[in-house]
């Protein structure tokens, strides 16, 4: 005799796993794919369908072993779902035909968990009657997915991430399989019944040491600290990429710290780009970008028509191909790096500017905040010191310069140091809601005075107000007495922590 | 019974490392391919110590001035005499290299140093060393105080130091987490007593410690400090904080090969107060190259003649000038000349100075082995990120008799990718010994020692090593033993000499500097002569 009420525990689970594994792979597909109606669309109705698929196969299998064909069933879903979104998650970063892998995962889950339920059905047959069998059955089955459908926006997604959650219900899975050895043991050979211990013990241990390894896609506090779910990361050799997608948009994070939100990159850009632009004494043909690998600020120097050559360096080769590839990103700054006028180069912008003699009219500066010493040396005097040499006569240089309203002191180091290695410079400033006030710093080989009209172009954030606003500091941004920042003394670095700190 | 690479690790690292090397098998294993450098010494033995006749000379060719030896002070000299308008000086070097210890090497990837790799910033009164620096365009301009401002390019970068204890990178040398409030009273302590040095002068306004020795003081109280070892000098003042003494033996183990407790407390003091410009002050900037002070050599170098693997038997005085005999590539050699520069340690110079010969023996130096190790890397290992310190110019182990490594890609701002690390290792013991010990240790020996060493911080980084090139510099360098300062303190040279000798063992500390300056005071009395 079976303990069947035991087993229906057993199928409220595995309608939970399964249903989150649906949702996993809808918001995946989502995320990365873009337009959420038709991605839910195919993986709702591929879903069901293979259910179907798997429910019209158990037929075919016949009565004998039929207690242990239901726990390897119940594995094989432990190991496909499992896996599912830490092998859709590295596959993102890759392969072209995500799609196709994503459907692949969510018909096997599907196939599969269609066929649980009716092979359970048929182990409780005969134990009570037909009509009692199914109204349970359906009854948990149904309820499971109500707790699924629950649990996975409010704790699985904030709590755990993407990938966590998807090993999680693997190992849930592999759980309720290793007990279904002992409820199901009168309907196993003894022989079997190690067997199939011996198997969901490994799958159990399996998800659990990736549960572990699971902090090489995502880590624990990282999950906690975004804000949106991980749709992408990576850690390079460079930096950790990150990219999270929540209602408003996504999200470019290097290091844990915020590079853009596509919903108001665009003030960020406009802001960063057309001035520079414009100071230079003639429309800038040769453009120079130091950072800046997400091509949001290519995508706005392409749109100047005197631009015919841009050279862009950034350090992270991974970071300026998933800008080329991952098609939200390269949406968002249109396909800029396929543009015939871009050049890119993967190298250390320190060492790229000493070796390379050429003269640019415009030099866009746009690293990550000063948070390191090997990000801080490209802040020195030293640093622009270099650039200045390979600036032309008339051309004009931006440097993206942290907050002035939370790291002041940071802000106005920037602004001395580059003064200091011989430019004039205007700083100016600009709201950006994801970050907050953010500054810049304007700089000529000679003194100048900032542009007032903003390019022909269609803008979204600039006009010629909002252009001679920038240039206006608020009173708690004004100038503060600091050190300028050179090779060994890396003021800015510590001046930046101290002062992010307060704000963290 | 062969000693084994294990052995070797054992007796350099100590057994517990050696237990834990592991033999071969495998990328993590293996030890990379590995190459001797030739320092001279094998030549040096076989020319100069155990030849029994110098070569017969049958052509003679004329030169104004030979100077002999290219390392620092030889190159100095023969910079100084272009500097003043002598023209036709030959240097004769006996390696393949200019350089000396302060020899240098390159790849694709950057240059890195064999050796010497940095100076002090001078102060004002160093003028000869702010010629030099001006000459390179090493120097930016001057500050509002009318201070010299070294081009930032080669002010070392911060992060300049950070040593590995325990698991993690701390910045610094000293450290301070885990310090104690007595441990940091001794600091205090000490720090008083360096700015106490740093501000002392004497009757006639010379320093305690100048930079170069020479302008030192004379005083008796400074000289005292030569006759008591740095540990008991510490002891003295009950300076008895473990960190503290770290710090004090590493300074000690890094300028001069030494422990404390055998360094004389003139040269440990000499090593804090000298870069000290006064009280309070911070110490002078560390200026270094990729190539640490082999750029000096390069540019030392420019324009001089010098004819390398040339083994020189014989200077001696004769009427109007001096003669030199030599073995060069091409066989004997033989040059006269109106004067000569013996910019050689003591003990070649004993031997091959003909007025040195059979007289009464010169105090013998000391000078100290030194093993230093290049480590050519494809990548870099993976760095903890939190709660431990980033990589800096020099990364120092602190339970590790080495002195740890300097990343030679550091000052040019190459974080990532291929490096060179210079590793180094000094015997603090008896040298003779050390050599006699280390008998039959190869480059794969030496290799497994750095790897070991390595380890400690950067467990696997032996698969990201493309090979290692080791050093051996059997005699590196002069050390300055108790006494050793101004007990064995030359007389000064006499400037109508003919033959001038210049060398750091005149100092008794192998720095840059010491070497500049007599190689400059050599090129300066022949200078004299000649006018």
């Amino acid at each position: 005799m079976i303990r069947a009420g035991a087993l229906y525990l057993n199928v409220f689970v595995v309608a939970i796993c399964g249903l989150v594994y649906e949702l996993l792979a809808g918001t995946l597909g989502s995320y990365l794919l873009g337009d959420s109606v038709t991605q839910f669309s195919l993986v709702i109705g591929l879903y069901l369908s293979a259910m179907g698929v798997g429910a019209w196969l158990s037929r075919r299998l016949d009565d004998t072993d039929l207690a242990r064909r239901f726990l390897d069933v119940e594995l094989a879903v432990a190991v496909v779902g499992g896996a599912s979104a830490p092998v859709l998650f590295v596959c993102y970063g890759s392969v072209v035909h995500f799609q196709l892998v994503l459907l692949g995962f969510v018909g096997a889950i599907g196939i599969l968990v269609g066929l649980e339920l009716p092979l359970l059905m048929r182990l409780l047959e005969g134990q009570m009657t037909f009509k009692d069998l199914v109204s349970r059955v359906l009854t948990f089955d149904y309820i499971g997915a109500l707790a699924a459908a629950i649990m996975f926006p409010l704790v699985l997604v904030p709590k755990l991430g993407l990938v966590r959650s998807s090993l999680a219900m693997g190992s849930a899975n592999a759980v309720v399989a290793l007990w279904g050895t002992w409820l199901l043991a009168p309907k196993l050979s003894a022989k079997g019944v190690l067997a199939v211990r011996i198997r969901a013990a490994l799958v159990l241990a399996g998800m659990v040491v990736a549960l572990v390894m699971a902090d090489r896609f995502t880590s624990w506090a990282e999950d906690e600290m975004y804000a949106d779910p991980i749709v992408f990361s990576d850690n390079t050799p460079y930096q950790r990429i990150v990219v999270t997608r929540g209602r408003a948009g996504f999200q470019l994070f290097l290091n844990g710290n915020l590079q853009f939100a596509s919903a108001d990159e665009y003030r960020y850009h406009e802001a960063l780009v057309h001035p520079v632009m414009m100071a230079a004494d003639a429309p800038p043909k040769k453009v120079l970008v130091l950072g800046g690998g997400d091509g949001l600020a290519l995508r706005e120097i392409l749109e100047h028509p005197s631009v015919e050559q841009v050279t862009l360096v950034d350090l992270d080769p991974a970071m300026t191909g998933l800008s080329k590839r991952f098609p939200a990103l390269a949406e968002l700054n249109h396909h800029s790096f396929a543009d015939p006028r871009v050049t890119v180069v993967n190298d250390d912008a320190m060492v790229w500017v000493a070796d390379h003699p050429a003269l640019w009219d415009a030099i866009v500066v746009d690293f990550p905040d000063p948070n390191t010493f090997a990000l801080g040396k490209l802040y020195t005097k030293l640093f622009y010191k270099r650039v200045l040499a390979r600036l032309a006569p008339g051309g004009a240089m931006v440097v993206q310069a942290t907050s002035p309203l939370f790291a002041r002191k940071s802000y106005w180091c920037i602004q001395d140091t580059i003064a200091a290695a011989g430019f004039s410079v205007h700083p100016y400033q600009v709201t950006v809601p994801s970050f907050g006030v953010w500054g810049y710093a304007l700089a000529k080989r000679a003194p100048f005075t900032p542009p007032t009209h903003v390019p022909k172009l269609p803008l979204r954030y600039l006009n010629d107000d909002a252009l001679v606003a920038m240039f206006q500091m608020p009173a708690d941004m004004t100038h503060v007495d600091v050190e300028v920042n050179q090779l060994d003394n890396q003021a800015l670095v510590r001046y930046y922590e101290r002062e992010w700190r307060r704000w963290e | 019974m062969t000693p084994t690479r294990r052995d070797f690790v054992a007796l350099l690292l100590g057994a517990p490392l050696a237990y834990a090397c592991r033999g071969g098998g495998g990328d993590r294993g293996r030890t990379p391919p590995s190459a001797l450098l030739d320092t001279g010494m094998t030549r040096g033995h076989t020319a100069v110590r155990d030849a029994a006749t110098p070569p017969v000379v049958t052509a003679w060719r004329q030169a104004r001035v030979v100077v002999i030896g290219a390392g620092i002070a030889g190159l100095t000299a023969a910079w100084e005499l272009r500097r003043q308008g002598v023209t036709d000086v030959v240097v004769l070097e006996l390696c393949d290299v200019a350089g000396g210890t302060a020899r240098g090497g390159a790849t694709d990837v950057t240059a890195y140093p064999w050796g010497a790799h940095y100076v002090v910033a001078p102060q004002p009164a160093q003028t000869d060393m702010i010629a030099l620096l001006g000459e390179m365009g090493a120097i930016e301009g001057h500050d509002a105080t009318g201070a010299l401002i070294i081009d930032e390019a080669l002010r070392c970068r911060e992060p300049e130091e950070r040593v590995f204890y325990r698991g993690r990178w701390y910045e610094g040398l000293y450290l301070d987490a885990g310090s104690t409030a007595e441990d940091r009273r001794q600091l205090a302590g000490f720090k008083r007593e360096i700015d106490q040095w740093a501000a002392w002068h004497d009757a006639s306004g010379a320093r305690a410690f100048a930079i170069p020795t020479r302008a030192s003081s004379p005083a008796p109280e400074v000289r005292a400090l030569d006759q008591v070892s740095f540990a008991a000098w510490l002891d003295a003042r009950k300076l008895t904080s473990e960190r503290l003494r770290w710090l004090a033996d590493y300074a000690c183990r890094d300028d001069y090969g030494l422990l404390a407790a055998d360094t004389s407390a003139w040269a440990g003091l000499f090593y804090f107060a000298a870069r000290q410009r006064a009280a309070g002050a911070a110490p002078q900037s560390v200026v270094t190259w990729p190539d640490g002070n082999h750029a000096l050599v390069r540019h030392l170098a420019t324009g001089a003649a010098i004819e390398t693997g040339v083994a020189v038997h014989d200077v001696r005085e004769v009427a109007g000038g001096v003669e030199v005999v030599a073995t060069g590539p091409q066989g004997p050699l033989g040059i006269r000349a109106a004067a000569a520069v013996v910019a050689v340690p003591g003990f070649v110079a004993d031997r091959i100075v003909e007025s040195r010969r059979g007289g009464p023996p010169a105090p013998k130096g000391d000078y100290g082995a030194w093993c230093v190790a290049n480590v050519h890397l494809r990548d870099r290992p993976r760095e903890r990120s939190r709660g431990s310190a980033p990589p800096a110019w020099d990364n120092v182990f602190r339970d590790s008799p080495s002195l740890g490594y300097v990343s030679a890609t550091h000052q040019a701002g190459r974080d990532r990718g291929a490096t060179v690390w210079t590793w180094y290792y000094p015997f603090p013991g008896d040298a003779a010994a050390t050599r006699k010990q280390l008998a039959g240790a190869g480059a794969a020996e030496w290799t497994e020692v750095v790897m070991t060493d390595l380890e400690r911080a950067h467990p696997g980084v032996r698969a990201l090593v493309e090979h290692v090139e080791i050093a051996f510099w059997g005699h590196g360098m002069i050390r300055p033993r108790v006494g050793a300062v101004w007990g064995r303190r030359p007389p000064d040279l006499d400037t109508a000499a003919r033959v001038q000798i210049a060398h750091t063992d005149r100092s008794s500390l192998a720095l840059f500097e010491e070497a500049f300056d007599h190689g400059l005071a050599a090129a300066r009395a022949i200078v004299g002569q000649l006018a």
